[in-house]
């Protein structure tokens, strides 16, 4: 049960506050909140925190909260509860908030003040869940979303996963997956489209002479749909897809996931015969299916990574030089990529659709060799399309002998999101 | 919230809601209310214009209702008067033809929260109990829940807790669990609502209708049944087996717990359960949400205490990820370090020494611990990493493996000679007090095995005046004594030097003390030294101390997916102790709450009484005052049925007892004033059966003692008994509070 929810802005303003219950010392929680979260330690963790000293009305008080999109999500309560269930919630009321208002932000929400008070009250009464699907909810939400001012060339940075392959130029995205799923009444030319991602996240560790330390890939499919409610849908995947280790169909290696689920709403009837999926998708973002795989890799990464260090004694510089290849075809798209080295001071982000790596940017402690990077390898462009990219890192090490670095360290290397590499390809 | 500004908004605002022109265009009209919620959400006081949205209530736009309706929860707590205003309107809403305002102004009116709305909510509240539409019902349930607590916990109305076991039976799913949770609130002075044999198979019948939110509910509740046969234990397990697949975290995690408290006698069905909730809790460590990722973790710790090798497979899923928070890090690095094995500990050794130079110092050094925690079974492999460690010659990473080493010579004595040898050279990289400290005491303890012990500790003695942690002094006097009973001619000199300079002109107390007390010793003769000083210098059995035996599963099921785990044991003690404290200590005059706490139960409710052992025993009834000749008379009559002697150490505060005796209806006769001694009180009280507890306390502050001597009128064990604990319980709260 739920005392009070809130959602901060970055900077820890309020945006919206609700008070279930009454039971608590009033709005200064979420003030409370920011304050504890900015002044913890560093080895306490801020997912879960209690209030005690203090005034008195707020002791025993334990905030939860996710963070979604560069917004806080809290909520607080006095009882022993289920944690699980709790951050399951905030997770989907930021699904929920996304459906209707288009898209989760700062701005979003409060332009959609009204709207957001009005879904918080019908999913939850006296801090308690009531519903959270999207249809059973549009019979009660009455207020229409403010939607977010037009496509700009300014917002080319905040690519969404949705919408991104429809268009037929890679550069402006269509901004048809974020718009709210309970559109206005009055327009009825609502289009019935339905757009399918698989989104995929694969942190794999490489051992400096290339090989494979490490792998494991964390699979989706997103399903965002706005076909009128009750249109049944199916799903086909490649009949060579296995699950787990020993199963075997079709003549080659096939396709393999360590363990798949499902959406509840998942009709599995045809699933161990054809691999098809059946479901009736409510309106707005659904997760139809997560899969998991790990080590043994079916096919071989869809990229390559040669390292390059070296050493120049004289001036104590180190060089590093990743050199980053994708082997995927030009049609995929990678929305967001992040190569850090693990071992090495140089972690850097690498934002997929900036023209040059001049924004690269160390993220590590201040202690460390400013990480400087450019550009290499004569290609200044970095579309995801097969291109090779470098980065480096020129470093002055002050005592004339680097901190860790041992050329037989394996590299460590995270990859953001990669659509349309999944091994279960939909064939919709 | 004072905000400066507020007050010329608020006029705006007040003159726009008062404007017929806007009060004609809907949409302005409704702009403009959306405003005041904008401003109320980012903390201005909005209480000023209460009386224009009252009048905005009356509207037959449904999403401005909303607004006023969300307006005016806020701020009736402040405007109860002028909210009482808005109530005809919400009654009056609560007879539309539409459920979803008939539901919308029954949850906003039992949301008011203000003194005196009760009269008002009750009957639309009962009518909407037997509403046609389920989403009116729904609410009305919770408006039970509401309407209770706005009552002040005081009485339980017995017809309505009838009609909402009845709607159990409800055909709406989230109508059902409402209940429970209303009914949950309403009874939680009588331990909650009743889970007998017939709901508990009507929820588990009705559990797939249910969305996943009342599935997790529910299967919290059913953690309260008691299957009465081995085989009606199974047959439920064999129902909720589909649970454990669910997609959603929350209802698979309650469903194990449900799995592991039912099966609390059959330990392989409990292993079996957690062999197949491996999978989700995998999947939730890495999943994309880190907050989740983090309570699988600490979930994951909570089983491995009692199945170490559980995750042992998988140990490659709780590497780090560069890119991980630090606090999925220590988490992940906790995990890695119980998981280990004959088979991973080479790869895990492996992970963890690289992050042992990791850009966090905090996460270098927890790393450095971790490998010390692995080294008391694997000594030899991680003393080997960690005297490489030493190597880099960074301060934050060799301080931290000192201390490591410390410990482990402490519990593995078979490594002191590898340990001996590393340790020369790492004095230049220690500036902390507690790396300093352990690297004395090593020199200290194992001086005799390192060649240049004598020299390193001189150098500690010549820059002993600049040193500034008083520890470190301490440990430097104790060490250098030690290692003059082995190298006496090497030491005598600077120990010298070092005790003159601790005697004459140290500033810390606890530093010269100790120096004195080393010089009177040795004055003593160097035989007495050896005795005192000569401890062992290694005890392995100190290890099983460390590190707690597995524990059965049993004793942490119950904290399975709640906030225990995720705190940690230890310091979720501490919060519901500070809880506890809170509840029962300063809040004891003032409310009756202590008497749930005892064995009295505050109102009738027959049938929970028979069922709980120990709440039909006794009952004092309140207000029976007796007059004190009567009382006079009848203790005079009577034999001592009791005597019992409490301790009872300093202060006394004569009102506060007499206060707290009366919130568990125990009246106070006479008492003598505060501070007489020996100090006396006459107390009575009287069970609903019409028996007669006459206590005389006797207070000697000379034998720090309270003597309790308690009368009967009627001979009955049992009811003494619980009268006596009554009391005891009483004084022991005083005595705590006064401390």
């Amino acid at each position: 049960m739920i005392s009070q929810f809130f959602i901060l802005s970055s900077k820890g303003d309020p945006l919206i506050y609700k008070d279930f219950r009454g039971d608590s010392g009033g709005r200064d929680v979420a003030e409370l909140f920011y304050r504890k979260l900015t002044g913890l330690p560093g080895d306490e963790s801020p997912v879960v925190m209690v209030t005690t000293g203090g005034r008195r009305h707020h002791d025993g008080r334990h905030f939860i909260h996710i963070r979604h999109s560069s917004l806080y999500l809290v909520v607080t309560t006095s009882e022993n509860v289920s944690p699980f269930s709790l951050l399951e919630l905030l997770s989907r009321l930021a699904t929920l908030l996304g459906d209707y208002c288009g898209s989760l932000g700062e701005g979003t929400i409060s332009r959609n003040v009204a709207l957001v008070y009005e879904l918080l009250d019908e999913v939850l009464d006296y801090g308690y869940v009531q519903t959270t699907s999207t249809e059973m909810l549009r019979n009660f939400i009455q207020t229409e979303a403010v939607v977010s001012k037009p496509f700009s060339l300014f917002d080319l940075s905040s690519v969404g996963l949705f919408g991104a392959e429809t268009q037929q130029s890679k550069v402006a995205p269509s901004s048809a997956a974020s718009r709210p799923v309970l559109s206005s009444r009055s327009d009825q030319s609502q289009k019935n489209e339905v757009f399918l991602d698989v989104v995929e996240r694969l942190s794999v560790l490489i051992a400096s002479n290339g090989s494979l330390l490490k792998v494991d890939v964390q699979g989706e499919i997103r399903l965002k749909s706005f076909l009128p409610s009750g249109s049944e849908m199916r799903i086909g995947l490649t009949e060579e897809f296995c699950v787990g280790k020993s199963e075997l169909r079709g003549y080659g290696p096939g396709i393999r996931v360590d363990e798949v689920s499902f959406h509840s709403s998942v009709n599995l009837d045809e699933f161990e015969s054809h691999r098809i999926l059946r479901l009736q998708p409510p309106q707005g973002e659904l997760t139809v299916m997560r899969y998991q795989l790990s080590d043994d890799l079916p096919s071989p990464l869809p990229f390559r990574l040669f390292p390059s260090v070296q050493w120049d004694r004289g001036s104590g510089r180190l060089q590093v030089y990743l050199k980053l290849r994708c082997d995927l075809p030009s049609k995929r798209e990678i929305p967001g990529e992040r190569v850090s080295s693990a071992r090495q001071a140089c972690p850097k982000k690498a934002p997929s659709p900036a023209p040059s790596l001049s924004k690269l940017q160390p993220v590590s402690g201040a202690e460390q060799p400013r990480a400087e990077g450019r550009a290499g390898g004569g290609s200044p462009s970095l579309g995801p399309a097969s291109g090779a990219r470098r980065l480096s890192t020129l470093g002055p090490f002050p005592d004339g002998r680097p901190r860790a670095p041992r050329t037989s360290q394996p590299w460590a290397l995270h990859l953001g999101p990669s659509s349309g590499s999944g091994p279960g390809q939909s064939l919709l | 919230m004072p905000y400066l500004g507020s007050e010329d908004v608020v006029k705006e605002l007040k003159k726009a809601l008062c404007n017929p022109h806007i009060q004609a265009d809907r949409l302005r009209y409704r702009n403009v209310i959306q405003r005041v919620i904008r401003y109320m959400t980012q903390g201005l006081d909005m209480s000023g214009v209460f009386m224009e949205m009252v009048k905005a209530s009356a509207t037959v736009d449904i999403v401005q209702k909303k607004l006023v309706y969300l307006y005016m929860c806020t701020y009736a707590p402040l405007k109860p008067d002028l909210a009482l205003l808005a109530i005809n309107t919400l009654c009056k809403d609560c007879s539309d033809p539409n459920p979803m305002v008939r539901g919308l102004a029954l949850r906003s009116m039992c949301s008011l929260r203000m003194p005196g709305v009760q009269e008002y909510i009750q009957q639309p509240i009962l009518n909407g109990l037997r509403d046609k539409a389920s989403y009116v019902r729904r609410v009305a349930v919770l408006g039970c829940a509401k309407m209770h607590n706005l009552h002040g916990d005081s009485e339980v109305d017995g017809a309505l807790v009838n009609e909402l076991y009845s709607l159990l039976r409800d055909q709406d799913p989230i109508v059902v669990v409402n209940c429970l949770r209303s009914l949950e609130e309403i009874l939680k002075l009588e331990g909650g609502v009743v889970i007998n044999k017939p709901i508990a198979h009507h929820l588990l019948n009705r559990m797939s209708k249910l969305d996943q939110w009342g599935q997790a509910e529910v299967l919290n509740f059913l953690l309260r049944y008691q299957p009465r046969s081995e085989e009606e234990l199974f047959d439920i397990l064999n129902l909720l087996d589909s649970f454990l697949k669910s997609s959603s975290p929350g209802v698979v995690m309650g469903a194990t717990k449900l799995f592991l408290i039912l099966a609390k006698k059959f330990p392989h069905v409990q292993t079996d359960v957690l062999v197949r909730v491996k999978g989700p809790l995998l999947a939730a460590c890495s999943s994309e949400s880190r907050e989740l990722c983090f309570v699988a973790l600490c979930h994951v710790r909570q089983i491995l205490h009692s199945l170490p090798g559980h995750f042992s497979s998988h140990y490659k899923k709780f590497f780090c990820s560069y890119s991980e928070p630090h606090y999925i890090k220590l988490q992940k690095v906790e995990v890695l370090c119980e998981l280990v094995n004959d088979e991973n500990v080479q790869q895990v050794l492996e992970e963890l020494r690289g992050y042992c130079t990791d850009v966090s110092a905090d996460f270098a050094q927890a790393a450095i611990f971790a490998i010390g925690g692995i080294a008391r079974t694997y000594t030899d492999q991680c003393v080997q990493i960690l005297t490489e460690l030493l190597g880099l010659r960074q301060e934050h990473i060799t301080t931290v493996v000192v201390q490591t080493f410390r410990d482990l010579v402490w519990l593995c004595p078979q490594c002191t000679e590898a340990v001996c040898q590393a340790l020369p050279g790492c004095e230049e990289n220690i500036q902390d007090s507690e790396g300093k400290q352990a690297l004395i005491w090593l020199l200290g303890v194992h001086g005799e095995r390192i060649p240049n012990a004598p020299y390193v500790l001189e150098d500690f003695v010549e820059n002993v005046k600049s040193e500034t942690f008083p520890a470190v002094k301490m440990e430097l006097l104790t060490a250098l004594l030690r290692l003059f009973l082995s190298r006496p001619a090497e030491c005598q000199d600077m120990l010298g030097r070092l005790l003159y300079y601790c005697i004459e002109e140290e500033k810390d107390m606890a530093v010269r003390d100790r120096g004195l007390f080393y010089y009177r010793l040795l004055l003593v003769g160097i035989d007495e030294v050896k005795r005192i000083l000569c401890s062992p210098k290694s005890d392995p059995t100190l290890g099983l101390l460390e590190d707690p035996a597995e524990r059965p599963v049993n004793s942490w099921a119950s904290d399975f997916n709640t906030l225990v785990p995720v705190y940690g044991k230890a310091h979720w003690a501490t919060i519901s102790k500070c809880q506890g404290a809170e509840r029962c200590g300063p809040e004891l005059p003032k409310t009756s709450s202590f008497a749930a706490s005892g064995p009295l139960i505050p109102e009738d409710n027959k049938e929970r009484e028979q069922e709980l052992p120990d709440s039909g025993a006794l009952m004092l009834v309140p207000n029976r005052q007796l007059t004190a000749d009567y009382f006079e008379k009848t203790w005079l009559s009577l034999k001592v049925a009791h005597q019992q002697v409490l301790p009872w150490r300093g202060e006394f505060h004569p009102d506060t007892l007499q206060m707290a005796l009366q919130v568990v209806n125990i009246q106070t006769i006479a008492m003598s004033r505060a501070g007489t001694r020996p100090w006396k009180a006459y107390l009575s009280a009287q069970d609903d059966t019409g028996c007669l507890f006459l206590t005389e306390l006797l207070l000697e502050p000379e034998n720090s003692e309270m003597q309790i001597s308690v009368k009967q009128n009627e001979a009955r064990t049992e009811t003494l008994n619980s009268f006596i604990s009554v009391l005891e319980t009483v004084i022991g709260t005083i005595e705590e509070i006064k401390s």
